[in-house]
């Protein structure tokens, strides 16, 4: 009733994780059984070992929260050689966030990857909003997210799902360049960029000064963007931006999206990814719909 | 074993107009929760919070399958917090954290030092210390009397000192002015404001007493998977939901010099 497809990626249903809110899934064990995950994304992964920004680096917001934790992380050698053998064994698909600050990185960390047999996919992050080098420069013109997804798909031969900039004057011109070029899929959206100030210490909440914006808050913005990019190209879409229960999930169903992503909710409860998997099948029966893909982009 | 689950409120109680505890009932057997380690609590009907909020745990009873919660009201998540009252549901994500090392050899020296809210997780480890036969020293400071919510309830489980910036009670002084903090002891544990646990970890190292430290830090997912609430450490950032909150000082030299 759930399962759906993206690119030859088969997934059990359409729900995932999104990357830097679920660790390696191995966080979540104690709460939830991953392998009822349609799948989930593991943290942004580099060439080298990452330190990731000084701190303090979240702050809450309305609704939401900014983060600017910068890309820490063990590097794609750790990935493969730990974190990979403890996760591997699970029933579900694991996809991993592929991040870098050159073409170059990105095209070694994407090779390094596709060796990995249990490792169906890469999200590949051109829209990172906190590192200076990379990230989300790569993401917001059309000509320069093109160039990245060329190289990568030279070099990497599953699903590629490229992960989107909302933080662009438009979206879907920069979906459609990332299709040119050779993604199975987009997910959007990565966080909005933001900025808090701590009024009584005058000076910003963040030491990174700005950081991406996540959450409730963000999901008007996420489902508009999944609606206009899913009307934009051929390739499936994965949506995200503050998704927190089924109802929410079918909403970006219904704009566009073949799949979804949980991110800054599994902050709040560690067990949602569950609820809304069966919060949707619930939803399916009261509609009398027996195959979710029945709803996908109907708007 | 982590889990997540609705406990009900059987008591609360007020410490001045600063702190208040709650004693929580879990349903059904609950998991060890050990001395130093915290819990995620949801904050319900208020609009304005969104992520659960850390908060140690002051007492367990496992026998009773009990909680108690010394909470400090710094924000609008612990302000919500205080209104609630018997009978409610607290929604709890715990136990979290890697907590104080408890298994001393009996006869060991230790000394405990808090301040503020730091205060609350030293009860529950001056409890484990003296059951396995540790002596206790308790050094609890604030800049004034109403500033330390709980005295009495330590005093079972080790000396007891206090120490107080305008001299309202006990020594008048920073904790480590104490003429007790200048003691010799095989582990001294500290909690409270960053700058207090610094100059104890300073003077721990200078005297080579093993110290552990229990940090505190804006939080979101308390499980080590968004690596927000990360603290400099001499391996570089660790989290202080998942690495710490309680930390040993032996690997901490760039976050005590900073």
């Amino acid at each position: 009733m759930l399962a759906v497809k993206i690119h030859n990626l088969k997934l059990k249903n359409p729900v995932m994780t999104a990357s830097g809110t679920f660790g390696y899934g191995e966080e979540f064990a104690d709460f939830i059984d991953l392998n009822r995950l349609g799948g989930f994304v593991v943290k942004g992964t580099t060439g080298t070992h990452r330190e990731g920004n000084p701190y303090p680096r979240m702050v809450e917001t309305p609704s939401g929260m900014l983060n600017s934790v910068g890309l820490q992380n063990g590097g794609v050698e750790k990935f493969c050689s730990e974190v990979y053998h403890r996760i591997k064994h699970l029933d579900t698909n694991i996809i991993v966030n592929v991040s870098g600050s050159s073409i170059e990185e990105y095209c070694s960390v994407a090779e390094q990857i596709d060796a990995l047999e249990k490792i169906p996919a890469i999200e590949l992050n051109i829209s990172c909003p906190n590192v200076k080098h990379g990230g989300m420069g790569f993401g917001t013109q059309p000509a320069m997210a093109a160039e990245v997804v060329e190289a990568v798909r030279k070099v990497y031969h599953k699903t590629l799902i490229v992960k989107l900039s909302p933080n662009v004057t438009n979206i879907a011109e920069i979906a459609k360049a990332v299709e040119g070029a050779g993604a199975d899929s987009v997910s959007l959206i990565n966080t909005l960029l933001g900025m808090a100030i701590d009024i009584e210490r005058r000076r910003p909440c963040m030491a990174n000064v700005t950081g991406g914006l996540s959450g409730p808050a963000v999901k008007p913005v996420a489902v508009r963007m999944v609606w206009q990019v899913a009307h934009a190209v051929k390739i499936p879409v994965v949506g995200l931006g503050g998704i927190c229960t089924a109802e929410d999930a079918i909403e970006f169903l219904m704009a566009g999206a073949t799949a979804i992503e949980v991110g800054t909710a599994n902050f709040i409860d560690p067990a949602v990814t569950v609820k809304i998997i069966d919060g949707m099948e619930a939803w399916c029966k009261r509609h009398g719909i027996s195959d979710i893909n029945d709803i996908i982009g109907i708007i | 074993m982590k889990e997540i689950h609705d406990f009900t409120i059987l008591e609360r109680r007020s410490y001045g107009e600063h702190y208040f505890s709650l004693l929580l009932k879990h349903d059904g057997p609950m998991p060890e929760v050990l001395p130093g380690q915290f819990v995620e609590v949801l904050v319900e009907n208020e609009p304005s919070v969104m992520l659960r909020r850390p908060i140690s745990v002051h007492d367990v009873d496992s026998e009773a399958g009990t909680l108690t919660l010394l909470i400090q009201i710094v924000g609008q998540g612990t302000r919500r917090l205080s209104t609630l009252s018997v009978g409610d549901r607290l929604n709890l994500v715990y136990p979290l954290g890697h907590g104080f090392t408890t298994d001393l050899p009996a006869g060991s020296r230790a000394l405990l030092v808090g301040g503020g809210a730091g205060i609350a997780p030293l009860l529950h480890l001056s409890k484990v210390l003296k059951a396995n036969g540790v002596d206790c020293t308790i050094i609890l400071g604030g800049r004034t009397e109403s500033l330390i919510p709980v005295r009495d309830a330590f005093e079972p489980f080790g000396r007891l000192c206090v120490a107080t910036d305008d001299g309202s009670l006990g020594h008048k002084g920073l904790v480590i002015s104490h003429p007790a903090f200048a003691e010799q002891y095989d582990m001294i544990y500290t909690c409270g404001p960053t700058p207090m646990m610094k100059a104890v970890a300073r003077s721990a190292a200078e005297r080579g007493t093993r110290c552990e430290v229990s940090l505190e830090n804006m939080m979101a997912c308390g499980v080590g998977a968004c690596l927000c609430c990360v603290t400099n450490t001499d391996q570089g950032h660790r989290c202080v939901c998942k690495d710490g909150p309680v930390f040993d000082i032996s690997t901490m030299k760039t976050w005590y010099a900073e």
